[in-house]
């Protein structure tokens, strides 16, 4: 197929890996960036680009905010094995409907990805679906059951970017401290899903006043924590690349702050959710409150909220999490752990960091941009000439109310129906090809 | 005990005397070989040196000389072994000397108590050499301390296996002629691997380069302050080496999460014949043995032309006949 020039308009290009924020045309050939063109600063006039140009497609963006593809690293997709909450296409649809460009998926399908058959399995998938570029990230362990070294140097070879039993952490000391050293020979990051599993016990939301209200079992912040704890030190010594998944504590903030003074290799990141919702919002046991990490207290939004704006919190997910409807209308114990989230993702991490004032766009953008791709070793979240052209374009003032029958996912559990936002995704362009607009 | 018999026969072809430092011909002062680290460079080449000697042995039609007629040499293995057992007697045999297998139980050395009663039970019988091979690290050194014959070390635990750190080396000697400023890599399972360690205090000592090879959780970086190059991409480096000397992988270490499978392990790290395609072409493969076929190296790598793994055997006669020869040989005289 012959990928056409495209040209976006008139728009507020900020791209934080080159420093740019300013008003330009993007211009894009062959599916890659060709230049950020400032109509006031050299470059090409906007007339001569027509002129060279002539068959281009153009896409008015004045108005909007320009930047590099957002990229996703915590997502789950349910295929193999529950295409009916999600498959690797509607996951994309979903991903693509909320202005990312490259997503990054957990291992715990059904059969887990664990070998580099899976992973193969999930490139082809999403190359068939077309949509945007999709990561696999392969198991730790074998059958992610948390005790044999699943084979990670295959999962490389075959393109897995990081690895990760997400669902679950591993729980024991020695497989972890195997999996550090053994995964450092090929440089890729362990994801951890902090929860020490005898600390939290059979707990369903936050061990604090809400539980004990409602008389529900509680997961303490230092089920998180002590992981943490553990896994920084096992990365100290063996000097492996860790990520801790999904934060959602004060202590698990502060714990990460000081490993990242004192020199040692730990990247974090944050969901929209542990940025806007306590657990008090658990009010009437509506299973759309529930996900894991639990939500938890106000000081420990406000720490995470901190973490972001000072960097200690390296870059914003998901942790989209589809589940069918009948999975999440059971009893709160026993309900699935999880949220959707990747059609209103930037809304929501504006609503709660924007808004308020905690970090201004360049920052924002950098967190779901150039950190993630350096964090996954990839060569994206960047608009410098000759990278691929993935872009976003999204509209920071257009208010709109969250409707979930409208939703590409093909689940719809989360808490947001009905929520009014700010800001939306205008047009999604994946290697130089419009993959999603807004209508 | 020295007998007007030894002295008068010819115990053994002519020797050529290596040198010792100050020009004065090197003579071997230890009655025990316990391991090649305490060895000098010099000490280390006497062996060599001797072994070369011997190996003349193995060619003739009667393949003894009498440098130990009328001693009594015991093989107190209390580890399974077949080949360094086997290897042993015969050298002894060769050697003319009485062998003993002692067939040890499961009797536990841990508790100290009946190992040492065992080795001094058998001294008393009136042994010249108890060739000693146990589980456990530092096992003939507990035994040497408490005997006033030789012992020799056939391996004890994870710490040394002398005797075939030395017949590795004289295997490279023989086959390359030389010994300075070669590059040696030896991959697998360095970690839990006496040969590895033999090997390295050996060749480090006569001027070769070592690298070991293989995963971050096998060949721990704590090796390079033993003087060790660390690799754990083996076809980055294998274009450099010389020598490759594989060790077995034991199907045991999956479940210690050394790595995830074997498949993945030979993938990484195995000797495939794509693998040996990016070899040096005058390279020399080695492997202490047992092979794993297609797991440290496919069948056609072991059995191919460029293979020294039935040299090596050979060559452990003729090593091992020199240790045990100039062992008795201090012993006597000491």
């Amino acid at each position: 197929m012959n990928i056409g020039d495209l040209i976006i308009r008139g728009g507020r290009v900020i791209d934080p890996s080159q420093g740019i924020d300013g008003v330009a045309d993007l211009v894009i050939r062959g599916g890659r960036i060709a230049e950020v063109n400032k109509p006031s600063g050299g470059g090409t006039s906007s007339a001569a680009l027509d002129a060279s140009a002539p068959g281009a497609e153009t896409i008015n963006a004045e108005g909007c905010i320009v930047c590099p593809g957002l990229i996703d690293m915590h997502v789950h997709l349910r295929e193999p094995g529950n295409e009916d909450e999600e498959t690797i296409r509607s996951g994309c649809a979903a991903a693509v409907a909320g202005g990312f460009t490259s997503i990054a998926c957990m291992p715990n399908t059904d059969p887990p990805i664990d070998n580099e058959a899976m992973v193969e399995f999930v490139y082809r998938q999403a190359a068939r679906a077309d949509l945007c570029n999709v990561y696999p990230i392969g198991a730790v362990t074998r059958g992610r059951a948390g005790k044999e070294l699943a084979e990670m140097g295959q999962m490389v070879r075959a393109g897995a970017v990081a690895f990760s039993d997400d669902g679950c952490g591993v729980a024991s000391s020695s497989v972890m401290y195997r999996a550090m050293q053994y995964v450092g020979m090929f440089g890729k990051p362990i994801i951890q899903h902090c929860e020490d599993p005898d600390l939290a016990g059979s707990g369903c939301m936050n061990a604090g006043t809400t539980a004990t209200r409602l008389g529900l079992p509680g997961i303490p912040a230092i089920a998180e924590e002590v992981m943490i704890q553990r896994d920084l030190l096992i990365a100290r010594n063996t000097g492996a690349v860790y990520h801790v998944a999904h934060v959602s504590t004060a202590g698990a903030v502060q714990l990460i702050r000081e490993a990242k003074a004192r020199g040692i290799a730990v990247t974090t990141e944050v969901c929209p959710h542990h940025l806007l919702l306590t657990e008090r919002s658990v009010e009437h046991y509506d299973t759309n409150y529930k996900m894991n990490p639990p939500l938890r207290t106000q000081p420990d939004v406000d720490a995470c909220l901190e973490g972001v704006a000072d960097g200690t919190i390296d870059c914003l997910v998901t942790d989209h999490a589809p589940h069918g409807a009948d999975e999440k209308a059971i009893d709160f114990q026993s309900a699935p752990s999880g949220i959707i989230g990747l059609e209103f993702a930037l809304p929501l991490f504006a609503r709660a960091l924007i808004a308020p004032g905690l970090v201004d766009w360049p920052v924002l953008i950098s967190r779901m941009t150039a950190a993630p791709a350096r964090i996954l070793g990839l060569d994206k979240g960047t608009l410098r000439a000759g990278a691929d052209a993935d872009v976003t374009i999204f509209d920071p003032q257009m208010t709109w109310v969250v409707d979930l029958t409208t939703l590409r996912s093909r689940s719809a559990n989360c808490p947001y129906d009905g929520w009014a936002l700010q800001g939306r995704v205008t047009h999604t362009v994946v290697a130089g090809v419009v993959k999603f607009t807004f209508a | 005990m020295k007998r007007a018999a030894d002295r008068a026969e010819r115990v053994g072809p002519p020797l050529a005397p290596a040198k010792g430092g100050k020009g004065e011909p090197m003579t071997w002062s230890h009655r025990n070989l316990l391991g090649l680290e305490e060895l000098s460079a010099e000490e280390i080449t006497l062996i060599l040196d001797t072994a070369k000697a011997f190996e003349d042995v193995s060619t003739r039609s009667v393949k003894k000389v009498p440098a130990l007629r009328g001693r009594v040499v015991v093989n107190l293995f209390f580890e399974d072994s077949t080949r360094t057992r086997t290897s042993f007697t015969l050298a002894a045999q060769r050697l003319s000397a009485d062998v003993i297998e002692f067939a040890a139980g499961t009797s536990s050395i841990n508790k100290g108590e009946s190992f040492w009663d065992t080795a001094r039970n058998i001294e008393a019988m009136g042994v010249d050499i108890i060739v000693c091979r146990h589980s456990v690290a530092g096992a003939s050194s507990l035994v040497a301390r408490n005997v006033r014959c030789s012992v020799i070390n056939a391996g004890d635990g994870c710490h040394e296996h002398p005797t075939q750190g030395l017949l590795d080396i004289y295997t490279i000697r023989k086959a390359k002629g030389r010994l300075e400023g070669l590059k040696v890599a030896i991959v697998g399972d360095v970690a839990n691997s006496r040969v590895a360690r033999s090997n390295l205090h050996g060749l480090l000592k006569l001027g070769v380069e070592v690298t070991f090879v293989g995963p971050t959780t096998l060949v721990p970086a704590a090796f390079t302050e033993l003087g060790a190059r660390v690799c754990h991409d083996f076809d980055s480096e294998i274009g450099q080496f010389d020598v490759i000397n594989m060790l077995r992988v034991q199907r045991e270490r999956v479940s210690s999460n050394v790595f995830p499978s074997l498949r993945e392990y030979s993938r990484l790290f195995g000797l495939t014949d794509e693998r040996m395609q990016r070899a040096r072409p005058d390279v020399l493969v080695m492997h202490p043995g047992p092979i794993n076929r297609g797991v440290e190296m496919s069948g056609a790598v072991a059995d191919g032309r460029k293979s020294a793994i039935l040299q090596q055997v050979t060559n452990g006669l003729a090593v091992r006949m020199a240790v045990m020869f100039l062992c008795k040989q201090a012993a006597d005289a000491g």
